[in-house]
């Protein structure tokens, strides 16, 4: 792809538009092979699942934090004010400013809740982190989270973890037309070709995890997700095949006739 | 601001983006439109392309088909009253320019009252305030007051007035102006600086950026617009629909219009209008329509009753109708008019027209009840 194509989040430049998640691999070495054949630049991890202040902790230690950025995540805050806290908590840890706000309190299907993400994006943003707000495909609350300041919106394709792919099209569509910042679609894809048609529709990067991290071999499904979301990258700028739809000459022009009527062409002259 | 995207590509550069489209470029947008999707900026401009005349009915269809999912069968009425023509400015294509010895007035207000009696009795309840740009007479003060009379028989008031700072803007919000129209002539900033000779209006950025401080200002209603004649229609195509694309993503909760007013005979001696043709014009408009579905689409009578027959609904959906362009016309005053009206007919013989095409004639579609601004007539 070419330079000018590249990803650009709060000011940081991307190649890759493969995010991953982290949950649910069967070992670090499974894990580290895929963030490998993903090509991702950016893996995000649980606050509640790392220690931070560990040298050694097993997710953390394969993740190479000069390449890729660490994007530690809120999950399990049921509330904005538990969001919050696990946001410092991260940042006085070393996890950095940037935080993928998770805001879920329906342990079911972890369902995020729109009024806690926006109350805590606001906070978070005023004190100076790169909030990306996991949140449903609710395109007016997409453009609060904008104007709060947010560095991208993560709306959901499905339900977390369901691989039901893109449940939320009508929405995204919205969204990804409306969007001044940049739109990742996070949940729910299922198949490469989920993350194909995401990429298709508009989106500007794709999230996945469930998908991978239970693959029969998730390298290699990793790397199935790479080309699939360069592709659906490549379509949406460049494949529009042009499919011809012009109608053969017309014996009449009912709508547009008027035009070859006689004008008194009074326009241009002063 | 929208100067910070204005700023990246030269006015110049404009044309050749659009001249370097081809035919397939036009058929895939074309294929988008069809399948159900609004088109992107590259493909708006392959629509531009004198090659898509070839498809100007296929975009007609097109136009109608979107016009009518957003829209309906509706079409929005309103009428201008010029509270003055008093102007600071030399506009050299305008009749109201400093330069021209034109007698002068400024509307007291009794002759407000009047005009809105008028209006106000051919069922007219959105209304479109004009002045020159004289910031010394018409005044913020002036302008609270005339906005005090006009609130009291209309239900919509939008202003097309000089530029102003966001928070002179606030104040006439607060005052029960709901609608900012600012058009910016030209995009082109040397023709701007050589048609717009001084005043106010001379400064090119402050206009170009006062549709921004209208939307954090909070305006329900910004229409944009280019007077297509005064420099190359391609590049005032590319900047216009840039800029309305911009703003309606950036204000959301402001709905977007765009006007697409072509040069009228005026007062002075200007003659350097460059010829924009019927078929560019049209072709021109289904283009927007396809990029921009959801922006009103304005059009004043300075366009011939021929076209506005044809095109209401088509792509337009907000029309003014029997308009004076002088101040104090509506009740008799003199001829001191801005420019030369092409379709005179009366409100009731348009409405009659715009019924027969099946079209919908809308005198009211807002309440002052939303601005929690009292004193309505009725």
């Amino acid at each position: 792809m070419a330079e000018s194509d590249d990803l650009i989040i709060a000011g940081r430049r991307f190649k890759s538009r493969l995010f991953l998640g982290t949950g649910k691999f069967s070992s670090g070495v499974s894990l580290e092979k895929a963030i490998h054949s993903s090509g991702t630049e950016v893996v995000t991890v649980a606050l509640r699942r790392v220690d931070l202040s560990s040298t050694e902790d097993d997710i953390l230690t394969k993740i190479d934090r000069e390449r890729i950025l660490l994007l530690p995540n809120t999950s399990g805050a049921r509330d904005a004010e538990e969001a919050v806290r696990l946001a410092r908590l991260s940042r006085e840890l070393g996890g950095g400013d940037w935080v993928k706000l998770e805001v879920t309190p329906d342990p079911v299907y972890l369902l995020p809740d729109p009024i806690e993400t926006l109350k805590a994006a606001k906070i978070l943003v005023k004190e100076g982190f790169k909030v990306l707000p996991y949140i449903n495909a609710d395109p007016i609350l997409c453009k609060h989270l904008e104007e709060a300041g947010c560095a991208t919106v993560m709306p959901l394709g499905s339900p977390i973890g369901t691989n039901q792919g893109i449940r939320t099209l009508a929405n995204l569509e919205i969204i990804i037309e409306q969007s001044n910042v940049p739109v990742v679609v996070d949940a729910g894809l299922g198949l490469p070709s989920h993350a194909a048609q995401a990429m298709e529709l508009g989106a500007d990067a794709v999230l996945v995890n469930t998908a991978i991290a239970i693959a029969k071999d998730p390298a290699k499904t990793a790397y199935a997700f790479k080309l699939a979301t360069e592709a659906g990258r490549i379509s949406r700028l460049y494949s529009n095949s042009g499919i011809s739809t012009s109608k053969k000459a017309a014996a009449s022009s009912p709508l547009t006739g008027f035009l070859e009527e006689e004008s008194r062409n009074v326009h241009g002259v002063i | 601001m929208y100067t910070e995207l204005f700023d990246k590509i030269a006015f110049s550069e404009a044309k050749e983006r659009v001249l370097s489209k081809s035919k397939l470029d036009i058929e895939s947008a074309l294929h988008t439109s069809h399948s159900g999707k609004v088109l992107n900026f590259e493909e708006y401009l392959s629509l531009l392309h004198p090659s898509a005349d070839s498809y100007l009915e296929e975009m007609a269809e097109l136009s109608i088909n979107w016009t009518k999912k957003r829209f309906g069968n509706t079409i929005s009425l309103y009428m201008p009253m010029y509270l003055s023509n008093e102007c600071r400015s030399s506009c050299v294509y305008c009749g109201f320019s400093f330069e021209n010895k034109i007698p002068r007035k400024t509307l007291n207000e009794s002759e407000i009252r009047a005009e809105s009696e008028v209006l106000y009795s051919k069922g007219i309840r959105h209304l479109l305030i004009l002045t020159g740009e004289d910031y010394s007479i018409t005044n913020l003060e002036y302008l609270r007051s005339a906005v005090r009379i006009l609130k009291s028989y209309f239900d919509s008031i939008s202003i097309e007035i000089y530029p102003m700072d966001q928070e002179k803007y606030e104040v006439l919000i607060g005052e029960g102006v709901e609608g900012l129209v600012v058009y910016q002539e030209t995009y082109d900033p040397e023709v701007y600086s050589k048609y717009h000779l001084r005043g106010m209006k001379k400064n090119m950025r402050y206009r170009l950026d006062a549709p921004d401080r209208g939307g954090l200002a909070g305006f329900r209603r910004i229409g944009v617009g280019a007077l297509l004649g005064l420099s190359d229609p391609y590049g005032e195509m590319f900047r216009l629909a840039e800029h309305a694309h911009y703003l309606s993503k950036k204000y959301w909760r402001t709905t977007i219009q765009i006007s697409l007013p072509r040069m009228r005979p005026a007062e002075g001696e200007f003659d350097k209008t460059i010829f924009v043709s019927d078929r560019e014009y049209v072709r021109f408009l289904f283009a927007l329509r396809l990029f921009l579905p959801d922006s009103g689409l304005v059009q004043s009578t300075r366009e011939s009753i021929r076209m506005r027959n044809h095109l209401a609904g088509m792509p337009i959906t907000h029309m003014s109708v029997e308009s004076r362009t002088d101040p104090g016309g509506y009740s008799g005053g003199e001829e001191l008019k801005q420019f030369e009206i092409e379709d005179t007919r009366k409100i009731e013989e348009f409405t009659e027209m715009l019924r027969k095409k099946g079209l919908d004639p809308v005198f009211k579609d807002f309440d002052r009840a939303f601005l929690q601004v009292p004193d309505r007539m009725n």
